[in-house]
């Protein structure tokens, strides 16, 4: 049963192969037996479950029907779930049960889809490797001593041992596509403004979109379809309206116009990624498409800016953590001042302390203009790169990530070394632009990820354009040993 | 050495929307702590802002009624500091791209003359919650309520020159909020608050001197006293050899002085950025114009039509279009009674007065605009004297009626039949035959005084009914005799 | 621009995080190294670029003025670390 997709099971539910009480209780104790190795959950759900599992099948004997009624899934732990711990992954909000559900959560609750649990994640989403957890660090399944990627690495380990089939990520700098390539999973990050915001918990406002993480671009078309969607309470979501996802996955490729960025194949880039891609890109020919050259000149930029812009946006937005209202307080605070510096300084970890300071810096009187502005000024020339290449190509591709999963705590000696690791994830952030991650093969045993990027809403585009890849390999197919 | 002060303001005031700026709680005053705290107010993780529309309006009307620059393309910025009745850590402002720019608001000073203060700029912002300092056990308990009212922050450019200028241009603002109805400047209530930044230098310096701010003063009466007492320190520090720092500092009316603010000591970097979580606000054409239509009539064009169109003075025409209510008052008091210098001096001096003894705003006046005019009308149709008048003004005060109800139910006619006067004054002069010979034997000067006593004794003889215009001219006419 | 422990002191000041003594010296020297990354924007030439605040250049939605929030206070409250009589408590704040 751990070996369908969401499609699969929406079909087994549909010709009544199984309920999915069944297929719930059956994923709830595959969990218990297997998460132990690999951490990826914080809290697992069974009575939330069992009781969203009965109540679908309920609806499907009153003859209700939908892809995802009855599905389960995991939503990563930065997503309001009422009444439930919602943790970020922080001693900040151990105790923390969400007084309502994230926009999402509801969409997809009222789809039909059973929470199976919420996922382990770096830090406040602050990571590439899903180390910083308050919970511990979550293991690759293709390899238990590697990283999985981050911050959404729980919802990538757990659907790439076939925990379940699909989990909701969010993507920052590149959170659901650097861990979908590291796990051999399909991720997507919307256009900015595409998903609701409301009720995910903000690590960057002008960058964080949420995203369907599974093994198949058809199963992240059935979940993007149930999140996607202009909300009221979201001042950045855009009401723009939401195409037929599943209906654009069998477009025909040919005349597809693929740019392929030389400033990608640079020094940093591991060799044996780099093959992979150029054979994707080969695979891709094979269906129709044309590959042109074209140039992203400021790409470079887009790490020094993104950690400017990113962390100045956290360093406000986690200023409510403050132990007044909800969340960890210190004990015995003596004043003010100490309930805020003891709260702050026990319930965040250091790299998140870390950001809060760099951004609060990059904020500060006299630093506002060399850092924050400039960095926002590069950001429009990124963009800028993104639509003069769009006007000669369709899509763009490339690798999700420079390297694969490395070993866990390799990077840990130089603050930096894991940011250099969002190389090619990070301009879709900064320009709001769509991307996804789909696997292309593997280095050593481990996965490896090529990243397809789109123009704004084309969202349709890029799911087919994995989909149609997916007919014609099977690296996603491939399941890791032992799970 | 001579001094000058230099004053600049910045008032707060809440408009008078029905939910919140940022989200759908209800901006009601006086609830119970924290009903009125949504999950945005509370700033919950995850909780976003949406920007309300009656807000951006307000802020637009009052835009235009001090003839400002509109900004057209406007942004919300975060103010990020700590302080427990600001739940998120940091107030959603507005900093470089305010929606209202530079504008002006003229004040009538005490001489009468007008006085042209100019408003550097006004933006949004959110209205922090409340700290209740009373025990609990030793603890401070916050009331998030008003946390996330709306207001209108508008400042001032240092055009002010002494306390009491800028109480008149505080009153001017007040008024014209309240004219607007974007805000009901209640200012125990907190609806309308003032800082004030006082600075001196001396006479002829063209620097400003340091200056300091006096934050959240509630009433006229204390901004005023706040400020004089600011000055006073600030010279007597510094004739005493001293700096004046740059502070924040409360006023306290028990000690009638300012002190420094303890939290506020430390200066703050509030690393000002444009708040991620709302767009820019752009405001068309279309909604400006539609925003111009709805409003009223302003204190200066009503008073220059006041002038125009009644012959009135400037000062009564700016007391009397110093709010909505008096204004419309007086209007209909014109229209049934047609004479408008007799009504500015009514609703001015008689029912001015009848309204403060009484402690009411004319909108909840004992006399309304109906009664008055129709008691205007007996005055200039002959009726009823001036004198007699005040006793039905009295009365209709008392709750008896109109004045044509009282003039009849107490016989208070004007006699103006000359026959019967001339009568009565026969009468009376007969009755006072030794001070008519007095009179007539009497120069210039002494006449003038006994002239007086003869139109007393007239009016008495009359019951005061009898018209005094007419009583002088025949009075004078059979004196001469 | 290299920071020294004074700086970070001052920052973490203004964050309200709490540092322990012996922390410091590292914090420093990774918060530099990040410096040191960033830094590298100061060589791109933005003369005339104006700053992208939001990725799609759209405007804000502006919500009709109705009450459409109810009082929650007690489930909201039931999260809260230290609440009497409906307030939200923390150690006196003098002004």
């Amino acid at each position: 049963m751990h070996q369908m997709t969401l499609a699969e099971i929406a079909r087994g539910l549909a010709d009544k192969k199984f309920s999915s009480e069944e297929l719930t209780r059956s994923l709830l104790a595959r969990i218990a037996q297997l998460d132990p190795q690999l951490n990826s959950f914080i809290s697992v759900t069974e009575d939330l479950a069992i009781t969203q599992a009965q109540a679908a099948d309920a609806r499907r004997a009153a003859g209700e029907t939908g892809p995802l009624l009855g599905a389960p899934l995991a939503h990563k732990d930065l997503f309001c779930t009422k009444g439930i711990r919602t943790s970020c992954a922080s001693k900040m909000l151990d105790n923390f049960k969400a007084p309502y559900d994230a926009t999402i959560v509801a969409r997809l609750a009222s789809a039909g889809t059973v929470t199976l649990g919420k996922t382990n994640m770096d830090e406040f989403a602050m990571g590439s490797a899903n180390e910083s957890s308050h919970y511990g660090a979550v293991k690759n399944p293709w390899n238990l001593e590697h990283v999985p990627g981050g911050s959404s690495g729980g919802s990538a380990a757990a659907v790439a041992a076939r925990l379940l089939p699909a989990a909701t990520g969010t993507d920052t700098g590149g959170s659901i596509r650097q861990p979908a390539a590291l796990t051999n999973l399909t991720g997507l990050k919307p256009t900015y403004g595409r998903v609701s915001r409301w009720g995910m918990i903000a690590y960057a406002s002008s960058l964080d979109q949420a995203g369907p993480m599974a093994r198949t671009a058809e199963d992240c078309a059935l979940l993007l379809q149930g999140m996607a969607g202009f909300d009221i309470n979201d001042s950045t979501s855009i009401d723009e309206p939401v195409p037929d996802y599943s209906a654009s996955l069998n477009g025909s490729l040919q005349g597809l116009r693929i740019g392929v960025p030389k400033e990608y194949f640079s020094a940093g880039l591991d060799p044996r990624i780099a093959d992979l891609v150029m054979t994707s890109v080969e695979e891709l020919k094979k269906l129709g498409a044309v590959v042109k050259d074209v140039s992203l000149p400021n790409l470079q930029h887009a790490i020094p800016a993104y950690y400017v812009i990113a962390p100045a946006e956290a360093s406000s937005n986690l200023s409510r953590f403050d132990g007044v209202r909800f969340g960890y307080r210190c004990e015995d605070p003596k004043d003010l001042t100490d309930l805020y510096k003891r709260s702050r300084g026990e319930g965040f970890g250091p790299e998140v302390q870390r950001r809060i300071l760099v951004g609060a810096y990059a904020l500060s009187a006299g630093y506002y203009d060399a850092y924050y502005l400039q960095a926002q000024k590069i950001r429009r020339l990124i963009k800028n790169d993104f639509m003069n290449a769009f006007k000669d190509v369709d899509v763009i591709l490339g690798p999700t990530t420079p390297n694969p999963a490395w070993k866990i705590g390799a990077k840990n000696a130089d603050p930096i070394a894991e940011y250099l690791e969002d190389f090619y994830t990070i301009t879709a952030n900064l320009a709001g632009l769509p991307g996804l991650s789909m696997p292309a093969g593997f280095a050593d045993g481990l996965p490896v990820g090529v990243q397809l990027l789109a123009p704004y809403f084309q969202e349709g585009r890029l799911l087919n354009v994995a989909h149609q890849y997916q007919q014609v390999t099977d690296w996603h197919l491939r399941s890791p040993a032992g799970f | 050495m001579q001094w000058e002060v230099v004053i600049g303001l910045e008032i707060h005031t809440q408009l008078t929307t029905q939910s919140k700026i940022f989200s759908g709680s209800a901006t009601t005053f006086g609830s119970e702590p924290n009903t009125q705290a949504s999950l945005v107010d509370l700033g919950m993780p995850g909780t976003l802002p949406v920007l309300n529309k009656e807000a951006v309006q307000m802020a637009v009307k009052f835009g235009l009624a001090i003839d400002a620059e509109i900004g057209q393309h406007n942004v919300f910025a975060r103010k990020n500091y700590f302080y427990p009745d600001l739940p998120k850590g940091y107030q959603i402002s507005q900093m470089e791209l305010p929606i209202v720019g530079k504008g002006h608001l003229d004040i009538t000073l005490e001489d009468g003359t007008i006085k042209r203060i100019g408003v550097t700029r006004a933006h949004l912002e959110e209205d922090a919650g409340k700290s209740l300092h009373e025990d609990f056990s030793g603890m401070t308990g916050i009331d998030l309520n008003r946390a996330g009212t709306p207001l209108l922050e508008i400042v001032s450019e240092p055009d002010m020159r002494s306390a009491k200028e800028a109480v008149a241009y505080v009153k001017a603002m007040h008024a014209l909020v309240r004219y607007l109805g974007i805000c009901d400047g209640n200012m125990a209530e907190g609806s309308l608050r003032c800082d004030c930044n006082v600075s001196i230098r001396p006479v002829g310096q063209v620097e400003f001197g340091t200056r300091c701010e006096i934050k959240n003063v509630n009433s006229f009466r204390f901004i005023e006293k706040a400020i004089n007492s600011e000055i006073q320190r600030q010279i007597d520090l510094i004739e005493d050899g001293g700096k004046v720092i740059q502070q924040t500092r409360l006023y306290d009316p028990n000690t009638n002085e300012t002190r420094a603010m303890r939290s506020k000591e430390e200066a703050n970097d509030y690393r000002y950025f444009p708040d991620p979580d709302l767009l820019p606000v752009i405001i068309e054409d279309s909604f400006l114009e539609q925003t111009r239509a709805t409003l009223p009539e302003l204190p200066p064009q009503k008073r220059e039509r006041f002038q125009s169109q009644f012959g009135l003075s400037l000062y009564d025409a700016s007391v009397l279009a110093s709010s909505r209510e008096q204004a419309n008052y007086f209007e209909q008091v014109v229209s049934i009674a047609g004479d408008a210098k007799l009504a500015a001096n009514w609703v001015m001096v008689e029912l001015g007065s009848l309204l403060n003894k009484q402690g009411v705003e004319i909108d909840h006046s004992p006399v309304s605009a109906e009664q008055l005019g129709g008691m205007l009308k007996r005055i200039t149709d002959n009726t009823i004297s001036g004198k007699i008048a005040k006793m039905v003004f009295e009365a209709m005060a008392n709750g008896e009626g109109s004045a044509d109800e009282i003039i009849e139910q107490r016989g208070l006619k004007q006699v103006t039949d000359s026959g019967a006067i001339e009568s009565i004054l026969d009468d009376m002069l007969a009755a006072n035959a030794e001070q008519v010979e007095q009179y007539r034997a009497a120069d210039d000067a002494k006449r003038g005084k006994m002239f007086g006593f003869f139109v007393g004794q007239a009016m008495k003889a009359s019951k005061g009914k009898a018209n005094p215009g007419q009583v002088n001219e025949l009075l004078k006419r059979k004196l001469e005799g | 621009m290299a920071l020294d422990r004074s700086d970070v002191e001052k920052i973490a000041h203004l964050a309200r995080l709490g540092l322990n003594d012996a922390d410091i010296p590292r914090t420093t020297e990774a918060l530099n190294s990040i410096l040191g990354l960033i830094d590298q924007m100061q060589a791109v030439d933005t003369t005339g670029i104006e700053p992208l605040a939001h990725p799609l250049e759209a405007s804000q939605r502006l919500r009709e003025d109705v009450v459409s929030e109810v009082n929650h206070r007690d489930s909201y409250q039931a999260i809260a670390p230290a609440v009497e009589d409906g307030l939200y408590l923390v150690p006196k704040v003098i002004d």
